[in-house]
């Protein structure tokens, strides 16, 4: 591609990015990420947009199953294999590390904790959930592979718990992301944890925890609802 | 401590002395003096270390209060100062200077009650919340609860329960109920 | 022997390790959990794990070395199967020998690095720093328990004067005094510290270990690429056991005689892994440079003179 048509479509991205719609009064683009306009060593000139040149911000496609017995046998192998990702959002991730002692014993379920969102397809949501924290699960979310679920642990993620009033968490889980699982309290038990896993499973062998499907499907909802309250939206639109 | 406390005062003019305890004292300072009695205090008297800094917004008043809390390892004293503020262009002098831990409070009072620290570095960076562009949070004339309303989606029909009296209706309903009790689900 | 023949025993035999491998895995994790007083995952969770990331829908590439990294490391595996023989039963070009020649020694040292170099340059273009970090981290501690083991290969080659594992093999029938880790004691003493490291469990997991900087080298690898790498996983695992089976204790006259043997081997570092803590690099590679790397010179110095 030469360079011409380079500028001219990342003239064209920067007319069509959501990225510049203002949601706020305030300006939050943090210096490193402002447009720019570069000088090539035999004198052309560059355009340079830092959030949209070195990610890719290509819409998230809907997987759909295909269906028979085999989606029936690799659903029985994705409930019987559930790998969560380590990532305590909130109060409630105490209730997690028991699950590993021989109390609880998550193994036996075939449950287990990944370090990394690439190799997990499983989410829980622990406890309140503040604006901060919400940007990085987006980012986190989106880069899981699907099928990929969420569990939201404690009522805060049902309607807000005892932060509903608060001016950083936020009420509803749902309209953020597409939650598979409630467990509700304050907090549950890791008992009530484990049963929720056992509720997943029920819903993968029965196909229908297509969440991330959905979440492809409605994606501008989802995205409408989360820039109305991330207004330092310094990220590509999804996080590949 | 007494003694101490005349001193400081013959230097200083002090306003509101309170002795919370033996080891305890608050005392309000006057704005223009009161880093030069901080720094007086760090250097000469071995109150070299800041427990917190905080602040109490007196809406009625118009006023902000700061709270500078020093404790005295040595003697194992603490002092309190306070500092008023006007509410309407809230601005004190930074004390970055004198430890680095309070470039972080600082930085928390800005971010909070949107107070100015001419000099204190990293001020406008974010402390607590991203992306902020509403009054300062912690004022009291900001109404979280009609924010989080109109912000965060809220589920209707939210109820609240009296732990106490949900649980004696819920768990012992046969048990017989005392007067005061009865006064009080009234 | 025919070459087709020979080509299906191969391939049969490749299948046996790669769900022996599998089992060994689960049975150690089983192992753990159960000293932890726990129990653990079910024995056929491996399998699962595999058919669960093959049927993940998204797939993600960082170029085209990212795609090599698990193809590497699982040619890597595979070769060092190709070449190994498996068990012994009195001719060389006997079904379960695989493709075993003169000279296999050198091929199977060289085998041992590939898998690693792959996943060098697959982690590398996943731009992932962790992943950085942690094969640099791998390739120092590889290179600090391949000095000993090379070391002590070479101090065997020189004893039984061949550079065929196959003749290692024969020359240690017999009986059990014929075994290298009676004959060359310091040979052995030396292979068997350095198979910790090769086999990399506990104190010398820090590369691959969850808990530690993300996973390591395979933090951006999701998918059909985990699968492929723990598949290589399982096969290397075995591989590394018979490799030191073969070279140390006897080789194997029956499958039976060869799953038994490996999995004593393989329990060895998870046993160590068990009792002790998890090393940092640094202590890691001092530690191989004391002790198994003396043993090896030593081992060098006996049969030079």
């Amino acid at each position: 591609m030469s360079e011409l048509d380079l500028n001219k479509k990342t003239s064209e991205m920067l007319a069509n990015s959501k990225a510049n719609v203002k949601n706020s009064k305030k300006d939050f683009t943090r210096p490193e990420d402002e447009l720019r306009e570069v000088v090539a060593p035999d004198g052309s000139i560059i355009k340079i947009n830092p959030l949209y040149d070195y990610f890719s911000d290509e819409k998230p496609k809907e997987e759909l199953p295909r269906g028979g017995v085999v989606e029936k046998f690799l659903n029985w192998a994705r409930a019987e294999s559930i790998w969560v990702l380590g990532f305590g959002t909130g109060c409630g991730s105490i209730e997690i590390p028991p699950l590993v002692t021989p109390r609880f014993d998550m193994f036996r379920y075939g449950v287990q904790m990944r370090p990394t969102p690439r190799q997990s397809n499983a989410f829980i949501i622990s406890g309140y959930l503040s604006v901060k924290t919400l940007k990085r699960v987006i980012r986190t979310y989106e880069q899981m592979p699907s099928p990929k679920y969420i569990l939201a642990l404690g009522s805060c993620t049902i309607n807000g718990g005892m932060y509903y009033d608060s001016y950083s968490t936020i009420n509803r889980l749902d309209k953020y992301i597409p939650v598979d699982v409630y467990i509700a309290g304050c907090m549950p038990r890791p008992e009530a944890l484990l049963h929720g896993f056992v509720k997943l499973k029920e819903l993968i062998k029965a196909g229908k925890a297509e969440k991330a499907n959905e979440y492809a499907r409605n994606f501008d909802e989802y995205k409408a609802n989360q820039k109305k309250i991330i207004k330092d939206w310094n990220m590509p639109d999804y996080n590949w | 401590m007494k003694s101490f406390i005349e001193k400081l005062n013959s230097k200083y003019v002090l306003q509101e002395v309170v002795y919370q305890r033996d080891d305890l004292v608050f005392a309000a300072i006057k704005k223009e003096n009161a880093i030069d009695a901080i720094t007086y205090l760090r250097d000469y008297e071995d109150f070299t270390h800041l427990v917190l800094m905080s602040c109490v917004d007196w809406i009625e008043d118009g006023k902000y209060q700061l709270l500078y809390l020093l404790h005295n390892p040595i003697l194992k004293n603490d002092i309190g100062i306070k500092v008023y503020i006007d509410r309407e262009n809230p601005e004190m002098v930074s004390a970055h200077h004198l430890w680095k831990s309070i470039w972080t409070y600082q930085r928390e009072m800005h971010e909070a009650f949107g107070i100015v620290f001419p000099g204190s570095p990293r001020l406008k960076e974010n402390f607590v919340v991203e992306g902020w562009d509403e009054i300062p949070f912690m004022r009291r004339d900001f109404d979280t609860h009609e924010y989080a309303e109109k912000t965060y989606f809220p589920r209707g029909n939210r109820k609240s329960n009296d732990p106490a009296e949900y649980m004696r209706k819920k768990l012992y309903p046969s048990q017989p109920v005392t007067a005061k009790q009865r006064k009080d689900d009234k | 022997m025919n070459i087709y023949v020979k080509l299906a025993y191969t391939l049969l035999g490749l299948l046996i390790v790669i769900n022996w491998g599998m089992l060994m895995g689960a049975t150690m994790r089983k192992i753990g959990a159960r000293m932890a007083g726990r129990h653990g995952i079910p024995f056929h969770q491996p399998w699962i794990n595999l058919l669960k990331n093959f049927s993940t829908r998204t797939t993600i590439t960082h170029g085209i070395m990212y795609y090599l990294g698990p193809v590497f490391r699982l040619s890597g595996g595979v070769g060092l199967f190709l070449f190994m023989p498996m068990v012994f039963t009195g001719a060389v070009d006997g079904p379960w020998t695989n493709f075993s020649f003169e000279g296999d020694l050198v091929l199977i040292l060289y085998f041992q690095v590939f898998g690693m170099l792959g996943m060098a340059l697959g982690a590398g273009e996943g731009g992932h720093p962790y992943s950085a970090m942690g094969i640099a981290r791998g390739l120092a501690q590889h290179a600090a328990v391949e000095l000993p083991l090379t070391l002590a290969i070479v101090s065997i080659a020189i004893q039984y004067d061949t550079l065929s594992i196959y003749k290692i093999v024969e020359a240690q029938q017999g009986s059990i005094l014929n075994w290298v880790l009676f004959t060359n004691p310091f040979a052995a003493a030396a292979i068997i510290l350095a198979m910790l490291g090769a086999l990399g469990h506990s104190p010398f997991n820090l590369v691959k270990a969850p808990n530690e900087i993300l996973i390591g080298p395979a933090t951006e690898y999701e998918g059909t690429y985990l699968g492929f790498m723990m598949t290589a996983g399982a096969v290397i695992h075995v591989m590394e056991a018979v490799l030191f089976m073969n070279l140390v204790f006897g080789g194997a006259n029956s499958w039976l005689e060869l799953i038994v043997k490996s999995f004593l081997i393989y329990f060895w570092s998870v046993f160590v892994g068990m009792v002790f803590p998890r090393f940092k690099i640094e202590q890691s590679i001092t530690w191989f440079f004391k002790v198994p790397f003396v043993l090896g010179v030593l081992a060098i110095l006996m049969y030079s003179f």
